[in-house]
């Protein structure tokens, strides 16, 4: 059986920032990617709009730490912000010299962009590619080094648990189909997240959870799983993603009546785009996501929202940008709209609607990115440190993956260093039992098809576990989970062959997601506050005496998950009001009483820039 | 039944017992799917998956055109069919069958490990004489610098152009459109001393001047990388280094002889 020093599960931005890490920094040690498919194809590879490092004079660690925390309902811990915010420009710089492309000004430095919860320009960008071209540089770079060894189209379907502690996986290698143990001395869960729980969603078909599920099944506690990002600007339909970066260069958002009604939701004032002062940062289009998702709710509630047939939607317009900026700055937002809904942005309003982006939550690990199962480490979205809190800002998942990927790589290869032998012997027994749960799997001859049980879950997660949620819809869907997982142990497989048996590794993906979804339901509906993305109608206001807290979902054989709780880091800011709009900006040392409410009404005027 | 299109789709199982004269053969079988105006090839593929037969294999994971998983040929053009839709052909039937000039695993799934031996072999990755330190920022480059090459940084390795490329199709080790594209992306790149480390992939016998120009690459490409064009620039290149090899010997022993970047590895 191969064994290595350092195991990643994922290949995409986290798995491999950690493997250069590991090669650069510890060249005696080898190095696995694991990964279900070959790693340039990852989910990293969507992302568009950029990434957030302190870069320009007039800005500083302390403002996107504050940015991050505010945008982050007080949620994330501040320890974790401020080692992100400190290592976020060095990592940016290092991605540079590995040759990632970034846009550049006129002197031939990287050029930044503003972006939404933001008080200033500090995201990276290459083009609206960024995700795409961070990941084929990280891939590229990661080519040179030998000691990296890629296990491409190897589907990790067990942790291997002994005594406490991780020693490596057991995988199902697609193009033979054969199972393969894979020992190591440490493991990196980074697979990314499980927006695939919801219909509509962003997320490539890859994430469905599995890093999560691997260490919930293994006793590691699950995070923050309640909070759940909706991107506010989703292509109807497909749910692919219209980048936040279209809003950072001036698009604004319309309803029905050609209103930007944002300015009626705390978000300040609708600055005309001709005016030189638009975009505001920390403002009405450059506010976080989750208040811009919550006021779709409010539009469609009202009647503003247009009617279309996936659903009611507003409206995104870019063309006062001008065609030249779009096919400057943000190009693939033409290509996806002319591809995906046939109208050219430079001319017409782009459809859109809230879309399932990202998890907040996920394997809970500290600041090094340890979890609680020691031999076992999670970086990038499939991890919890948490640095998002109750709602991440945008551009900042990005460089979340090179700082903890990185943080994650070093103390892996530590650990790796200091342990002397892999207690090969001793791991047979679960390695046998588990080859045989993977055979009888693909022999059995279940009845409930993977579809329905699938469409079964997303379908009960969109009604209760959605923007907004109460007691009785979540109560309805544990039960709904707890059915499905029954179903579940009656799975079909019609396909009983071994060479690239993707209804197999389908079935293994489903029985993630619905792990990932039972914690994520059981968390919402334990959290009785609302905060950041994860907004209660029966309990409104949030409650820092009782919720400022991260929630901890342990898996339960047989039964709900036991959810737990921890305290915040907080370090330099209690918890205040989150303020958007004229209002917004640094509070350092004294929690800001609830000025949001204080914000002015509606500028006459601001209308007048719509066509 | 409301409206329905017809889909026939290549289906090859490795291990299916062979036929008489010891062979496996490929079969197309059809299936009909609801026709639907916005539905891609490959939500028609996913709906075959999910409804009708579970076990029909192909890759696929973006389904916005990025992530390069699904490429495939539709009706006989190699295309991504996250990006090829239905009412291009509807009602005609629509074939699909795995990128052609590969060899297939299973239905619609292609044995890439070729391709990626030959990406890593034009060292995509950039070489530099002396790596900068972080505390002194990034290395600068100007807008044109960065328009130089940023067109052929944009392949997204569908392989879509190896299956149109007629040289692929008879030579197996041409190194082909994508890899050759992304290594002149590196030479290309202001940042970038690598040119005499590719010197030999490159301009290798198996390498750009395989390429007969006709041009196919760059007409199927979904992301308009347009490889052929980088070939015969690298044509150019090699044209110049090697005349400037037998006026100015020295010089080319300096570049050949220059430090090189961070190989740790030895990648190969």
């Amino acid at each position: 059986m191969p064994t290595h020093d350092v195991i990643l599960v994922g290949g995409g931005g986290a798995g491999l920032r950690a493997g250069i890490a590991v090669a650069e920094e510890h060249p005696e040690l080898s190095v696995a990617v694991v990964s279900k498919i070959y790693p340039m194809r990852s989910h990293t590879v969507s992302a568009e709009g950029g990434a957030a490092a302190v870069v320009q004079p007039n800005d500083t660690l302390e403002d996107h730490a504050y940015d991050t925390i505010s945008g982050g309902d007080w949620l994330a811990d501040q320890d974790a912000v401020w080692a992100f915010v400190n290592e976020a420009p060095k990592e940016m710089i290092q991605l540079e010299h590995y040759g990632c492309p970034w846009s550049r000004e006129p002197s031939g430095r990287v050029a930044t962009r503003p972006f939404g919860g933001m008080k200033i320009e500090r995201t990276w960008f290459a083009a609206d590619k960024t995700g795409f071209h961070m990941l084929h540089a990280l891939f590229q770079h990661s080519l040179r080094y030998a000691d990296v060894v890629r296990y491409d189209e190897f589907f990790v379907t067990d942790l291997i648990v002994h005594d406490g502690r991780c020693w490596g996986v057991i995988a199902i290698e697609i193009p033979t189909g054969e199972l393969h143990v894979i020992t190591g001395k440490s493991v990196i869960l980074c697979t990314g997240g499980a927006g695939r729980i919801f219909p509509f969603t962003t997320n490539a078909a890859v994430k469905t959870g599995d890093g999560m599920a691997l260490a919930y099944r293994a006793g590691v506690p699950l995070k923050d799983m309640e909070f759940v990002q909706y991107h506010p600007t989703g292509l109807p339909g497909t749910g692919i993603l219209i980048t936040e970066a279209s809003r950072g260069e001036g698009g604004i958002m319309v309803n029905k009546h050609g209103r930007r009604y944002l300015q009626d939701y705390d978000l300040g004032n609708a600055i005309p785009v001709d005016d030189e002062r638009h975009p505001q940062k920390r403002t009405m289009e450059l506010g976080p996501r989750d208040r811009l998702s919550q006021a779709f709710v409010h539009e469609l509630e009202k009647g503003n929202t247009t009617d279309s047939e996936y659903g009611p939607i507003v409206h995104l317009d870019v063309r006062h940008l001008g065609e030249a900026k779009i096919d400057k700055k943000i190009p693939f937002v033409r290509e996806l709209c002319r591809n995906y809904v046939g109208i050219d942005p430079v001319h017409e309003l782009i459809p859109v609607r809230p879309v399932v982006h990202y998890l907040m939550g996920g394997v809970d690990t500290d600041i090094d990115a340890k979890t609680e199962l020691e031999g076992l480490f999670a970086a990038g979205e499939c991890a919890c440190v948490s640095i998002n809190g109750a709602n991440r800002l945008g551009s900042n998942s990005l460089t979340e993956l090179l700082v903890f990927g990185a943080r994650a790589g070093r103390n892996a290869a530590k650990l790796a260093k200091k342990t002397k032998t892999i207690p090969h012997d001793e791991l047979k027994e679960q390695i046998d039992a588990t080859k045989g749960r993977v055979t009888s799997l693909r022999q059995s001859n279940g009845t409930e098809r993977i579809a329905d049980i699938r469409v079964a879950l997303q379908k009960t997660m969109e009604e209760s576990a959605g923007i907004y949620r109460d007691e009785a819809s979540l109560q309805t869907t544990v039960g709904v989970i707890a059915e499905l997982k029954e179903r579940f142990e009656k799975v079909k497989v019609a396909d009983k062959t071994k060479i690239f048996n993707t209804e197999l590794t389908a079935a293994l993906e489903l029985g993630y997601l619905l792990d990932s979804a039972e914690a994520l339901a059981h968390s919402a509906l334990a959290r009785k506050e609302s905060r950041g993305s994860h907004q209660r109608t029966d309990h409104p206001q949030r409650d820092d005496d009782k919720y400022l807290k991260h929630s901890l979902a342990y898996k339960v054989e047989g039964g709900a998950p036991r959810i737990e709780y921890k305290d915040v880091v907080i370090t330099d800011w209690p918890a205040g009001a989150r303020t958007y709009g004229v209002q917004s900006g640094l509070k350092r040392d004294k929690p800001a009483e609830a000025t949001a409410a204080a914000t002015p009404a509606p500028s006459a005027s601001s209308d007048k820039t719509e066509s | 039944m409301a409206e329905t299109t017809k889909l026939e789709v290549f289906r090859y199982d490795p291990d299916a017992p062979p036929g008489p004269d010891g062979t496996r053969e490929g079969r197309f079988q059809t299936y009909e799917v609801p026709f639907n105006k916005d539905w891609v090839v490959l939500d028609a593929l996913n709906y075959i998956k999910d409804q009708l037969d579970g076990t029909l294999s192909h890759r696929w994971s973006c389904r916005m055109g990025v992530c390069g998983s699904c490429g495939m040929m539709v009706n006989g053009a190699a295309r991504l069919t996250c990006n090829a839709f239905l009412r291009e052909w509807h009602p005609e039937p629509i074939r699909v069958e795995p990128l052609t000039n590969f060899p297939v695993v299973r239905d619609l799934v292609v044995d890439m490990t070729g391709f990626m031996e030959k990406l890593q072999a034009v060292h995509p990755y950039l070489i530099r004489k002396e790596q900068g330190k972080l505390e002194d920022g990034e290395y600068k480059q100007l807008p044109g610098e960065l328009a130089a090459y940023k067109q052929f940084s944009m392949c997204i390795n569908c392989l879509c152009c190896y299956a149109a490329c007629p040289v692929a199709g008879f030579e197996e080790n041409f190194i082909g459109p994508a890899a050759l594209a992304l290594g002149h992306r590196y030479n290309l790149d202001s940042r970038d001393d690598g040119f005499a480390e590719r010197r030999d992939v490159m301009f290798s016998h198996d390498a750009i001047w395989q390429c007969t120009f006709i041009g196919e690459c760059s007409e199927v490409c979904p992301k308009k990388v347009d490889p052929a064009a980088a070939i015969q620039q690298a044509k150019i290149e090699a044209t110049k280094d090697w005349f400037l090899s037998k006026i100015l010997p020295r010089a080319m022993e300096r570049t050949a002889s220059a430090p090189v970047g961070p190989r740790e590895g030895g990648a190969s």
